[in-house]
């Protein structure tokens, strides 16, 4: 098999043209989630780091607009020069995951729990079609609810529905300092019941991770805000709770760098998101646990991060048992979807719609 | 006729309390709280389960009737105006909550339940739910998700859109799909994303997961009066600046205060030109922290007047007076339209500045209402429909409006959709390859274009009748807009 030709379009125009010039293609930002690419890989490949750059930003107005090859990390430092970030906190910024592969996967980080994910702060998109038709969905401003919504549309779809060229985002400020307390817990039972009883509490947590330490839960709860009040917030949350070690300063950025960056995650491990309700948390750590699969529940286990030791499509099989559904992010599968599939028929025909011509991967 | 044949099978098994087909039963549907249109359907049925509501758009799409959705029929954009020989099928009574799961914040809800009985609903647990349109009182979360409502406090958490986890729809082919669930996060396309926004074109909700909140711990609500809008405008912009984010920063001009002072008494100064509120929340040490930056930045923006919210009913005063401007403000003329542009935050002075001269050149006194966080801009337009010609001066200045916002880089609906009446401004704001997706899109899922035919696109069918004046259902007294 002759090697995959790579196509690296330096404007939108050439986007376009691009696409119409081939029968089968596959969009890379780069590749720091290529268990989203497929197994066979299209004879043509879309490179989409020369589209790069910020268009737009205006730091009074909260929002951006940016190729959508752009690095998250020159995103982040341009935003952290105004105070300024995006508060759903994407994966994989240092490996170089671009604004497109984050839109396109749909991952959102530890931050998602406090605000929202990457679909709530996507406002505006462009992209090209399977048509070649370069589309605008959405808009610049904060608030806009005319025509239907194409940008949440292409959040999670994974460059099946069409390229993303261009993308605007709201931000937010950031706050001036975190903090974070460590908590263990005895059991995933207590594990669970504290998120139950967090979750009703007017504390406002930034991120709260669950990690596995030695065979128990550990939980990590961050704050952040306004430095002056922010060593007492801790103490209050700290008497709530009844317990919990703050992390000194260097140790609670490592902690969420190495969250953000999915360090943990074992070098040649496949690496999937499995989004979860707290009641199927229980059947899954059964499962990982069986496997000895390194794992953590981020945003108050709203989902899982995986590193499965098997092979994908036992990962495949063991999900659709529990009724579950996941992304296989890195490592390879027929299809990134794993598990049980939402909406199958209505994801037809909006593929018909958008690549009539299946020039993208399936959807499948 | 196919109605016939619709009404007939419908009848079978709907008793006729339930399915309205005489005239004096259909006045009360014939416009929603844009009563500028009218138009009579071919029956409403009042469906009282999601079966119900399934064979009736099973049956609509054997026999190519168009239907439309209806819950409380406040849509301010002619949404839920009827086609004319078309079925309502009107929702309100598939008002359940059918879960509420304070460990995972959610509710599982019917598409009639009203927006305020979510929130009471959770209070219980300490939880609520937070877009609050004026019109919460009232309003179905079934609209709400299909106009992707807001309302005051979007500027932290956002509109319905960010609060709606998961739908079972049916879509108007009468096929039954779930879309998302009750987790915060899914995989594959943001089908419940793309769904929500849809002003009824994809068919209909029936049971809707939402996103539920802890109520925050803590209010610091803050109301100052300027001299003039522009400085009013200016201290939002510095509020922003400052790297603070309130739940809520919304702005009335002096006709609105003068209207709500009339209308409620909310205590606000009446002699303002313009008035500032500003609401923080959160846990109590960091919202004091914030309350404390807010009130040197407020204190530089030179206002004349400045005053914190004492207690809970301080607040729900200054509140009040807020939320029922849009009525109090009818009470100053016979009609009123309301409009509902965005522009980028910081255009606010240029566009307020535009639509004052607007007014002056037509005539027509304009009250302003914004959500001047979020750059969500109502002015009411006030107009008097039985003087010649005064309507169509109105449209004629709330196009002006939208005009000036597309052109400053902003969008034509923030909150109250397109519906019937923006759909002429779709063309000016997307281009025509945009406009042709979205149209192959709801083609694929709907080829008759039967869920809300004539709405949204630009080239769809001229709704019937003209009238002016309150809502028929308030006419009867069955809704208020308090
Ligand atoms: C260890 C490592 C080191 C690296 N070092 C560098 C370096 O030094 N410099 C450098 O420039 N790069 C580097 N890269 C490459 C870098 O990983 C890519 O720029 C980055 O992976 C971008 O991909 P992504 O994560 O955003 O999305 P991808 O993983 O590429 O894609 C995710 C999914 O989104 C889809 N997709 C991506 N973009 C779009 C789009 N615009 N529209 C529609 N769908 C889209 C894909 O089809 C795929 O389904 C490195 C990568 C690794 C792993
Ligand atoms: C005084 C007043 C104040 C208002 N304030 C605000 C505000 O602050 N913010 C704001 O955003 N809006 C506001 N509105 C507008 C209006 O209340 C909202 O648009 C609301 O969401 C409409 O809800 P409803 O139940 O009345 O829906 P309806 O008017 O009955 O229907 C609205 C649209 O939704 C569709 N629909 C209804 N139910 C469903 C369903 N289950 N599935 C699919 N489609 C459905 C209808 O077909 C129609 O297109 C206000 C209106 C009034 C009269």
């Amino acid at each position: 098999m002759s090697a995959p030709t790579v196509v690296a379009p330096t404007s939108n125009q050439e986007l376009q043209e691009a696409v119409c010039a081939c029968s089968h293609l596959a969009v890379r930002g780069g590749g720091s989630k290529p268990g989203l690419s497929p197994e066979q890989p299209a004879p043509v490949t879309l490179d989409l780091r020369l589209l790069s750059g910020l268009l737009e930003y205006d730091p009074g107005e909260f929002t951006f607009t940016a190729r959508a090859g752009t690095p998250l990390k020159t995103v982040a430092a341009t935003l952290a020069e105004h105070g300024q970030y995006l508060p759903f906190d994407p994966p994989w910024v240092d490996q170089g995951a671009t604004l497109g592969g984050t839109v396109a996967a749909g991952l959102s980080g530890s931050g998602r729990y406090r605000y929202g994910g990457v679909r709530d702060f996507l406002l505006g998109v462009r992209f090209v079609d399977g048509q070649g038709r370069l589309v605008r969905g959405g808009g610049k401003v904060v608030k806009n609810a005319a025509g239907f919504d194409l940008p949440k549309l292409l959040v999670g779809s994974l460059g099946r529905l069409g390229v993303l060229a261009e993308v605007t985002f709201k931000v937010f400020p950031q706050p001036e300092q975190y903090t974070t307390l460590r908590l263990p817990q005895p059991s995933l039972e207590a594990a669970l019941a504290t998120l139950a009883t967090l979750a009703r509490s007017s504390f406002d947590l930034e991120a709260l991770e669950w990690v596995e330490e030695e065979g128990c839960p550990v939980l990590y709860l961050r704050q952040g805000g306004l430095a002056a009040p922010l060593a007492e917030r801790q103490a209050a949350l700290r008497s709530w709770l009844g317990g919990g070690e703050p992390l000194a300063a260097a140790d609670e950025v490592r902690f969420w760098h190495t969250a953000r960056e999915l360090a943990w995650v074992p070098e040649g491990s496949l690496c999937a998101k499995v989004p979860l309700r707290l009641e199927q948390v229980a059947a899954l750590d059964a499962l990982l646990s069986a496997y000895g699969a390194p794992r953590r529940y981020s945003a108050g286990a709203a989902w899982a991060w995986v590193a499965w030791p098997a092979a994908a499509a036992e990962l495949h099989r063991a999900l659709s048992r529990l009724q579950l559904g996941g992304l296989l992010l890195k490592g390879q599968a027929p299809s990134p979807l794993l598990g049980i599939r939402s909406a199958p028929t209505l994801a037809e025909r909006i593929k018909g719609v958008l690549d009539p011509f299946n020039r993208f991967p399936p959807l499948g | 006729m196919a109605q016939t044949a619709l009404l007939d099978e419908l009848a079978r098994s709907i008793p006729p309390e339930r399915l309205l087909r005489q005239p004096a039963q259909l006045v009360p549907y014939e416009s929603d709280a844009l009563t500028a249109f009218r138009s009579r359907p071919a029956a409403v049925l009042l469906a009282a389960t999601q079966e119900e509501v399934v064979q009736a758009v099973r049956l609509c799409h054997r026999e190519a009737i168009p239907f439309v959705a209806r819950g409380s029929g406040t849509s301010l954009s002619g949404g839920s105006l009827p086609i004319q020989d078309g079925l309502v099928i009107a929702l309100n009574r598939l008002n359940r909550i059918l879960h509420l799961d304070p460990a995972q914040r959610i509710a599982v809800v019917e598409p009639g339940v009203i927006n305020l009985a979510v929130s009471r609903a959770a209070a219980p647990y300490g939880l609520y739910y937070a877009p609050d349109p004026s019109s919460q009182q009232i309003c179905t979360i079934g609209g709400n998700v299909a106009f992707n409502s807001g309302g005051a406090h979007c500027l932290k958490y956002g509109m319905t859109a960010n609060h709606v986890l998961g739908l079972k729809v049916v879509l108007p082919d009468g096929e039954v799909v779930e879309l998302g669930g009750a987790s915060l996060e899914g995989v594959g396309p943001d089908w419940t994303g793309f769904f929500v926004g849809s002003e009824g074109l994809f068919g209909i909700a029936l049971e809707i997961t939402l996103r539920l909140l802890p109520k925050p711990a803590l209010y610091r609500t803050v109301l100052a009066a300027y001299d003039s809008l522009e400085a009013a405008g200016d201290a939002v912009a510095s509020i922003v600046a400052a790297g603070l984010l309130p739940g809520a920063m919304e702005i009335m001009d002096a006709l609105a205060i003068e209207a709500a002072e009339a209308a409620v008494q909310a205590g606000y100064p009446r002699d303002a030109a313009a008035l500032l509120i500003v609401e923080l929340e959160g846990e109590p040490l960091q919202v004091e922290a914030e309350f404390a930056q807010l009130l040197q930045v407020v204190d530089r923006s030179h206002p004349r007047t400045l005053s914190v919210a004492k207690d809970d009913a301080d607040r729900a005063r200054i509140w009040k007076g807020r939320k029922s401007a849009f009525s109090a403000v009818g009470r100053l003329s016979p009609d009123y339209l309301v409009q509902d542009g965005v522009v980028p935050r910081s255009r606010l002075g240029a566009a307020l500045a535009a639509i004052e001269q607007m007014s002056r050149r037509h005539a027509l006194r304009v009250a302003n209402v914004f959500h001047a966080g979020d750059g969500n801009l109502h002015p009411l337009i006030l107009y008097d429909g039985r003087v010649d010609g005064e309507l169509e001066r109105a449209e004629a200045l709330a196009g002006e409006i939208l005009q000036l916002c597309i052109e400053l880089g902003g969008s034509i609906t923030g909150e109250h959709g397109v519906g019937v009446e923006k759909r002429q401004y779709m063309a000016a704001l997307f281009a025509e390859t945009d406009l042709a997706v979205m149209a192959e899109l709801r083609r694929a899922l709907d080829p008759g274009e039967l869920a809300n035919r004539g709405k949204m696109f630009p080239d769809g069918e001229a709704p019937a009748l003209r009238a002016q004046g309150p809502h028929p259902l308030e006419r009867l007294g069955l809704l208020s807009r308090e």
